[in-house]
């Protein structure tokens, strides 16, 4: 029943400064890319993806910038919240070769995709952009993995300085990608989809939701695609049919949004 | 998903014959913060809180279906006849095939149950919007108040084109491990399958005193839920929360269910079981 469990936090880790992971006891499998509804009793409920995902262990990480976020920010080791989910799809992992591309917080949501991706003995890159060092969160996580780790930040402050679809570029020029994964601002993902013309590529979005359960219609896309449900994690094929992606959003009230 | 065009094209293509929209009103509201919906046990629980772009903005999404083919029924609510007149003239403009006048929404202060709830107040909105539009004028009504029968009535009497019930009933559920609402607005509407008897007893009082059509709504998620409603006294069905039960497949099984039952029962026109019941 989708209805929310009260769980207590068992373990806070403060990323950066204004980034924060919370554990909690969650049981259930989950596919990377999906996510959860957490109720912050008394503020808010807010849609969440799923940063750690051992069996019994769940964690969510987040930056604040919102009320809901900025509460969730305040909670300690004990305090309950109420979780829901996991909902969506997440994300399908093919192909020999992937390129992970994470700008900003979506490196919380790619981070447990490429540690799936190195389990399945997969070759993978991954680039994880950031507006500068102090921003940069779960490196020292993903180095753990054998993975391909390169950093981007807009001022130089570590890595490549730029944006992380400079490099990509760049990486996709040089290498064979079969398939392309990304998560981070949407303006982000969109210049990637036009850089991926011919890779296959999945694209996560996000957008204000109510019901996470595919009803009120709050975080539809193009024709009546669901967020929540046939999302959040959308392909090529889908994405070519999305008209909003990478130009507008849709606020509480349902008024598009430019990016 | 009746908020965007895209959704309800989507809605439609899955079968249904029409699309009630998300009530609209005057001005942009967010509605409440979340939680404003929850699972229980037996159905939905939810407080929206009228989250809606406002007429004007709604206007692209309604000029978007109107291109498409797609028969709306605009829903609408307001605070007094001036506001639910201004609204339908508008929706009218914009396109759509019918009005429905939400004046039952459960959960939102001023509005819907609040004025829905007084029979001169139902009259009178409904006869001004009739007077000053031409496309049909339905009336949306509340299960919770005691004399439906004469709201239904003065919706009649201020000649609606048709009644529609029921709306959500008005509920709370309590956590036990916070000991709170989970509601951000504490009380809400509840829908799904719990209120269907609800729903079908107050279709059957309301079209056994009137004469003007009722669509039935409330708990519906299969074909026989549907057909319970036209023995009831409906002469069309509403679909809400089943989306949520079966998927956006639905309006296929259920107009697919009700054939079946049909063909089995030896009917040969929907019209023949229509308030069957009352006899």
């Amino acid at each position: 029943m989708n209805y929310p469990k009260i769980t207590k936090i068992t373990k806070t880790t403060e990323e950066t400064f204004n980034v924060k992971t919370l554990m909690f006891e969650y049981l259930g499998d989950i596919t990377p890319g999906q996510f959860f509804m957490i109720w912050i009793p008394g503020i808010d409920e807010i849609p969440m993806s799923v940063s750690y995902l051992e069996k019994d262990i769940k964690g969510i990480t987040f930056k604040k910038v919102g009320d809901a976020t900025k509460a969730l920010f305040e909670l300690k080791k004990g305090d309950k919240i109420g979780v829901r989910g996991p909902y969506g799809n997440g994300f399908k992992i093919e192909g020999k070769k992937i390129l992970l591309v994470a700008g900003g917080t979506g490196i919380a949501m790619i981070a447990p995709v490429a540690e799936e991706i190195f389990n399945k003995k997969i070759s993978t890159s991954i680039i994880l952009g950031a507006k500068n060092k102090d921003e940069l969160f779960f490196e020292n996580r993903l180095k753990k993995s054998d993975l391909e780790i390169y950093v981007t930040t807009d001022d130089g402050s570590k890595g490549f300085k730029g944006l992380a679809t400079d490099l990509a570029k760049d990486l996709i020029k040089k290498n064979r990608f079969d398939s392309v994964l990304t998560c981070g601002p949407e303006l982000m993902m969109k210049k990637l989809y036009e850089i991926c013309l011919d890779i296959s590529f999945q694209a996560s979005l996000e957008r204000y939701m109510k019901c996470g359960i595919g009803i009120c219609g709050q975080c539809c896309v193009g024709k009546g695609l669901r967020v929540c449900k046939e999302g959040p994690v959308f392909d090529e094929k889908m994405l070519k049919n999305i008209e909003d992606f990478g130009i507008f959003k849709r606020n509480a009230a349902g008024i598009k949004i430019k990016f | 998903m009746d908020e965007d065009a895209g959704s309800m094209q989507r809605i439609f293509n899955s079968g249904a014959g029409a699309i009630v929209t998300k009530s609209i009103g005057l001005k942009p509201r967010d509605g409440y913060l979340n939680p404003t919906v929850v699972e229980l046990e037996h159905g939905i629980l939810n407080a929206m809180g009228l989250p809606n772009s406002g007429i004007d903005f709604f206007k692209e999404e309604l000029l978007e279906l109107k291109k498409l083919n797609v028969p709306v029924i605009g829903s609408i609510f307001g605070k007094n006849e001036k506001e639910f007149v201004k609204l339908a003239e508008k929706i009218q403009q914009f396109g759509a095939d019918a009005v429905e006048l939400n004046l039952s929404c459960p959960h939102a202060k001023g509005y819907g149950l609040e004025v829905g709830s007084d029979t001169k107040l139902v009259k009178d909105i409904t006869y001004k919007v009739k007077n000053k539009i031409e496309i049909p004028v339905f009336v949306k009504l509340s299960p919770n108040i005691t004399n439906i029968i004469d709201i239904a009535k003065s919706a009649e009497a201020g000649n609606a084109d048709a009644i529609v019930a029921i709306n959500t009933v008005k509920a709370m559920k309590i956590d036990l491990e916070l000991k709170m609402p989970v509601l951000s607005n504490k009380i809400g509407g509840y829908s799904g399958k719990a209120i269907k008897p609800i729903g079908i007893r107050c279709v059957y009082e309301i079209s056994k005193n009137i004469d003007i059509p009722v669509i039935g709504v409330g708990g519906i998620s299969t074909g026989e839920d549907a057909i319970e409603y036209f023995l009831a006294g409906a002469s069309a069905v509403q679909i809400g929360s089943g989306i949520y039960y079966r998927g956006i497949e639905i309006f296929k099984f259920i107009c697919d269910e009700i054939e079946k039952w049909m063909i089995k029962q030896g009917y040969n026109d929907l019209s023949e079981i229509i308030g069957a019941a009352h006899l």
